[in-house]
């Protein structure tokens, strides 16, 4: 049991790549939490994906114990954040958790969209916030603009910023003392009843389902029996630790400190973040507020390309569902692409790493249809319904209107790629919110729709400014717009998994560029094949395949009757494997290719 | 009842595995060899010859082949040794014709003679283009003017005298094939055989092929624009197309290739060489070593050459007749097709309505268009695989 005032809890708060876990790392290796023998990069990255791209999907902790210079030991408990949007619930949630932050700033970047979007939650929830100027080491840092930089850009003093190099471990002990005098101590009362929020959760195949806590009031021990006072349930605890990062088994927790339980609880589903954990015998009078549960805001298909890994693919779904309750699926039929499921994700970085794991974790190989977002569809009988799938848009006679998801888009960008940016956001039906500058630096924020986001906004970003805009955003409200369903005719027949919801303006070029595309995947038949992109029964584009011209085989003679029939018999079983539209044969390939759109 | 093979006929192929360079566009079984035993060679073809008789014997010999490789560099008392040893095998037709492939060289033609001596009634030259850059580019070894005055020497001792040419080259466009092909058609007799230049697997040109090297081919349409005026120009020339590359004055089609189309019987003998051959009731898939020198040693020390022989179903032999017999203009026959395969003939509704097949009594034929795109028609019509 540890004094108040010898604690200090705090998170990082960076963008990507500017060395949040670098950081984390130093701060457990120079305090000696972890051997050097047992150090290795991203420490609190656990997943092979967070490693191989260098993000932070899952929240993490570890504690570690500093004896600073005024002679006493502290305790810091670090929550270790995802940076990216897509997780942004999962930040907010953490932040609760603790009383400070450090605000980590590459010290030759400056402030970037995501650093903004997740320090301004830091600010909510009344954070302390120390300024760190990493890679203080480069030539290219410039720490005296970039201290101007958080000035002007996010309202904070940094005239005390801590210079470190995180790679070399510069300053480390500086950011250590920073943390013990700058930030506050919690509060809390160890008599009162036990009152712990539920602060993430997570599977684990030999302990079952682990929940990490942070204690407000009261002391926690081995063996209570608790109960969630949200969900109701009660348990006993099995077993109680802290991180260090591996856990540690601990007796009992008190005010303010933060850690881990096991206590038989079969599922993620089962506990809800946010939730407070109190005694079932003497339960505290009040529940903590608790957090509103993330929506899966982007949705897309994912099917097997082998029919036959249907099955796994249900098993490995269920079983990621076990670790992600944010990460919804029901099952799909789809003429073109066969048996899979429609997927619900917190974004489409979720999107991709769910898919990664289903691919690596499970060795699958899926096809991923073109990501769509939640329409509101708006009945004319004053009914409403949410819309995850184009195919199942309603016939337009019944419907009022059809409101989309809309978000308000942060980009960070150097001036000289601006005009591109713009022309971007306004390509894509953006609203242009504000416009202004920091340095060389434009920061521009834009209403967008989050339809036109998920497609491939991020890639044309990057392309149109090689990499060096920022982009961060948030959801702010549903709105009415002119959206239609578009349909692709393949010689007549509608083909499902085509189906796109697009806004009536748009759809010309969308369905024209669809058309051309799908001119050039699908093979030639004997016959012409027109391929069509409609609205209700109105073509607003089209294309002709023509017909095969040639394909005979210039010689065959006696010697190469056997090898020209295995060939043609090969060719012929390739047919069956391709999905059959009317008399149209398409190959799953093109399908691929098609929703891929990267254009 | 009569075996399935007479409605064919019976032909002897032999392969003469040795050129002087290998072509970068041919994926025949050819090799270049410093010095050549022709003596050894002729003797395991002897032995070939008297081995197969033994195997289907009594059956009249209608037609011997001479392919390679390059025929033409075969010492004519070789070439005159193995027909003598075939008319002596089996009884042969009165009118049997006897084709060797040529090389339009002097060298060659020198030996021309020696040839028709020896029971050659049918020569077929390896012209390959009237254009001396191409010649160069497909990598032969003659020029134009040599090819002509070879041609002329085969005119002069054959009555029948076939030559290829290769279309759809690089850069070759559609007029300049047209005007190629007007000339070859004033100096043809009454054969042509028109190929369009394949990029095969495992070939110098598919090798550049894959590396992106081999630029300027012409695309599918324009490719199918060169097919079809060369079936206009052959037809209204007198030269109509009896297979997908083969045009003839009519009578003057070549046999011999005619009994692989028709699916009639052959033997086969030399490195690579294919054939089928009926005994005992039932046809035979049978081939030999690759290797020159695996294949002569194998019959020196084995006295058989075959390196399989394999049973062919009822369903084996209706795809293959079906594939090789609407190559013909004169398409297959349905009774014949399905008293192969055991059940009636499908999917040919479809097609018939496209307009890429046409009955007629019990014939089934591909129309002018369904033969551009014989491949995809087949690929209709083959029957599902078996049992299914």
């Amino acid at each position: 049991m540890t004094e108040l005032k010898n604690i200090r809890n705090f998170s990082i708060v960076a963008h990507i790549d500017h060395g949040k876990s670098t950081l984390a790392d130093r701060l457990i290796q120079m305090t000696g939490t972890v051997a050097e023998r047992d150090m290795k990069q991203q420490l609190l990255d656990a997943m092979d994906i967070e490693r191989e791209r260098g993000i932070t999907i899952k929240a993490n902790s570890v504690r570690i114990e500093y004896p600073a210079k005024d002679g006493q030991t502290y305790i810091l408990n670090l929550i270790d954040t995802p940076g990216h949007v897509d997780f942004a619930y999962e930040v907010s949630r953490s932040m609760q958790a603790v009383e400070g932050s450090l605000l980590v700033v590459d010290a030759s970047q400056g402030v970037e969209a995501q650093t903004l979007a997740n320090v301004y939650q830091a600010i909510e929830a009344d954070h302390e916030i120390v300024p760190v100027l990493n890679k203080i080491d480069l030539p290219a840092a410039e720490p005296d603009r970039v201290r101007e930089n958080i000035e002007d850009v996010i309202g904070i003093d940094a005239t005390d910023a801590v210079e470190i190099s995180a790679k070399t471990g510069l300053g480390i002990p500086d950011v250590l003392e920073a943390i013990v005098t700058r930030l506050p101590a919690p509060e809390g009362d160890r008599d009162a009843p036990l009152k712990a929020m539920l602060v993430d959760s997570w599977y684990d195949p030999y302990l079952g389902v682990v929940v990490m806590i942070r204690v407000i009031d009261g002391v926690i021990k081995k063996g209570d029996q608790i109960k969630m006072m949200q969900t109701g349930a009660s348990y006993r605890l099995d077993k109680l630790a802290v991180l260090k990062p591996q856990m540690i088994d601990i007796p009992e927790l008190g005010p303010g400190e933060i850690g881990v339980f096991t206590a038989s609880i079969k599922q993620v589903r089962d506990t809800k973040v946010g939730d407070t954990i109190t005694h079932d015998k003497k339960p505290c009078d009040k529940p903590l507020p608790g957090f509103k549960p993330s929506v899966p805001v982007v949705f897309c298909g994912l099917f097997p390309v082998d029919a036959n890994d249907f099955e796994s693919l249900r098993d490995a779904i269920e079983k990621l569902q076990l670790n992600d309750a944010s990460f919804s699926s029901e099952m799909e039929t789809s003429a073109a692409l066969g048996f899979g499921f429609r997927c619900g994700f917190l974004g489409l970085l979720h999107l991709e790493v769910i898919r990664d794991r289903l691919e690596r974790e499970y060795d699958l190989d899926l096809i991923t249809t073109a990501p769509s977002v939640v329409y509101h569809v708006h009945m004319k009988d004053g009914t409403q319904q949410d819309l995850h799938n184009p195919a199942d848009m309603p016939d337009l006679t019944y419907v009022d209107h059809v409101e989309e998801p809309r978000i308000k888009a942060t980009i960070m960008v150097p001036d000289e790629y601006l005009g591109d940016v713009l022309k971007l956001c306004q390509d894509r039906r953006g609203i242009q919110l504000d416009l202004t500058y920091a340095g060389t630096r434009a920061m521009v924020v834009y209403d967008l729709p989050l339809n036109e986001v998920v497609f491939d906004f991020y890639d044309r970003l990057k392309s149109v400014t090689k990499g060096y805009a920022s982009f961060d955003y948030q959801f702010t409200e549903y709105r009415q717009d002119n959206l239609v369903k578009m349909q692709v005719l393949v010689n007549e027949e509608p083909v499902d998994a085509l189906s796109m919801m697009v806004h009536r303006d748009r759809a010309e070029q969308r369905g024209r560029a669809m058309c051309e595309k799908l001119k050039e995947l699908i093979p030639r038949h004997m016959f012409k094949i027109p391929i069509q992109a409609a609205i209700g029964g109105k073509v607003i584009a089209r294309e002709t395949l023509s017909a095969m011209r040639k394909d005979v085989t210039a010689k065959c003679y006696g010697g190469d009757a056997t090898r020209k029939k295995k060939l043609l018999e090969k060719q012929k079983a390739g047919k069956k494997k391709m999905r059959q539209f009317g008399k149209v044969e398409i190959p799953q390939s093109a399908f691929i290719s098609a929703l891929k759109m990267d254009d | 009842m009569a075996d399935d093979w007479q409605n064919g006929g019976f032909g002897l192929y032999v392969h003469w595995p040795f050129c002087q360079a290998k072509c970068p566009y041919c994926d025949f079984n050819s090799h270049v060899a410093a010095s050549i035993d022709q003596t050894r060679w002729r003797d395991a073809y002897l032995s070939e010859i008297k081995r197969i008789s033994d195997l289907v014997p009594g059956r009249t010999l209608n037609t011997i082949f001479f392919g390679g490789g390059t025929p033409s560099l075969m010492q004519p008392e070789v070439v005159a040794d193995i027909i003598d040893a075939a008319r002596a095998a089996w009884p042969t037709a009165n009118d049997m014709e006897i084709t060797l492939e040529a090389n339009p060289t002097s060298v060659e033609a020198g030996r021309f003679q020696g040839y028709r001596e020896a029971g050659v009634n049918r020569v077929s030259m390896g012209v390959q283009s009237l254009n001396d850059d191409d010649l160069r580019r497909l990598g032969r070894l003659h020029s134009v003017a040599e090819a002509r005055k070879a041609f002329d020497i085969a005119r002069n001792t054959f009555d029948r005298v076939s030559f290829d040419l290769i279309y759809a080259r690089q850069d070759q466009t559609p007029d300049q094939w047209v005007a190629e092909l007007r000339e070859a058609l004033s100096m043809a007799i009454d054969h042509l055989s028109l190929y369009q230049l394949t990029i095969e697997a495992g070939t110098a040109f598919g090798d550049r092929y894959d590396r992106g090297l081999l630029r300027g081919l012409p695309d599918e349409d324009s490719a199918g624009d060169m097919y079809f005026l060369t079936q206009e120009i052959c037809d209204a020339a007198g030269l109509p197309a009896y297979e997908v590359s083969n045009h003839a004055r009519p009578g003057s089609e070549s046999r011999h290739n005619k009994i692989y189309w028709r699916y009639g019987d052959y033997a086969g003998i030399g490195p690579g060489a294919h054939g089928r051959l009926t005994f005992n009731g039932q046809r035979h898939a049978i081939d030999t070593a690759l290797a020159p020198g695996k294949w002569l040693e194998t019959v020196e020390k084995t006295g058989n050459g075959d390196q399989s022989c394999t049973p062919l179903t009822g369903f084996d032999q209706a795809g293959e007749y079906m594939m090789m017999g609407l190559r013909l203009r004169d398409g297959i026959s349905v009774n014949r097709y399905e008293s192969l395969l055991g059940q009636p003939i499908a999917n040919t509704e479809e097609l018939e309505s496209l307009g890429m097949i046409e009955h007629s009594g019990d014939q089934l034929k591909t129309t002018d268009q369904g033969r551009a795109v014989l491949n995809a028609v087949i690929r209709e019509l083959l029957p599902d695989s078996e049992g299914a």
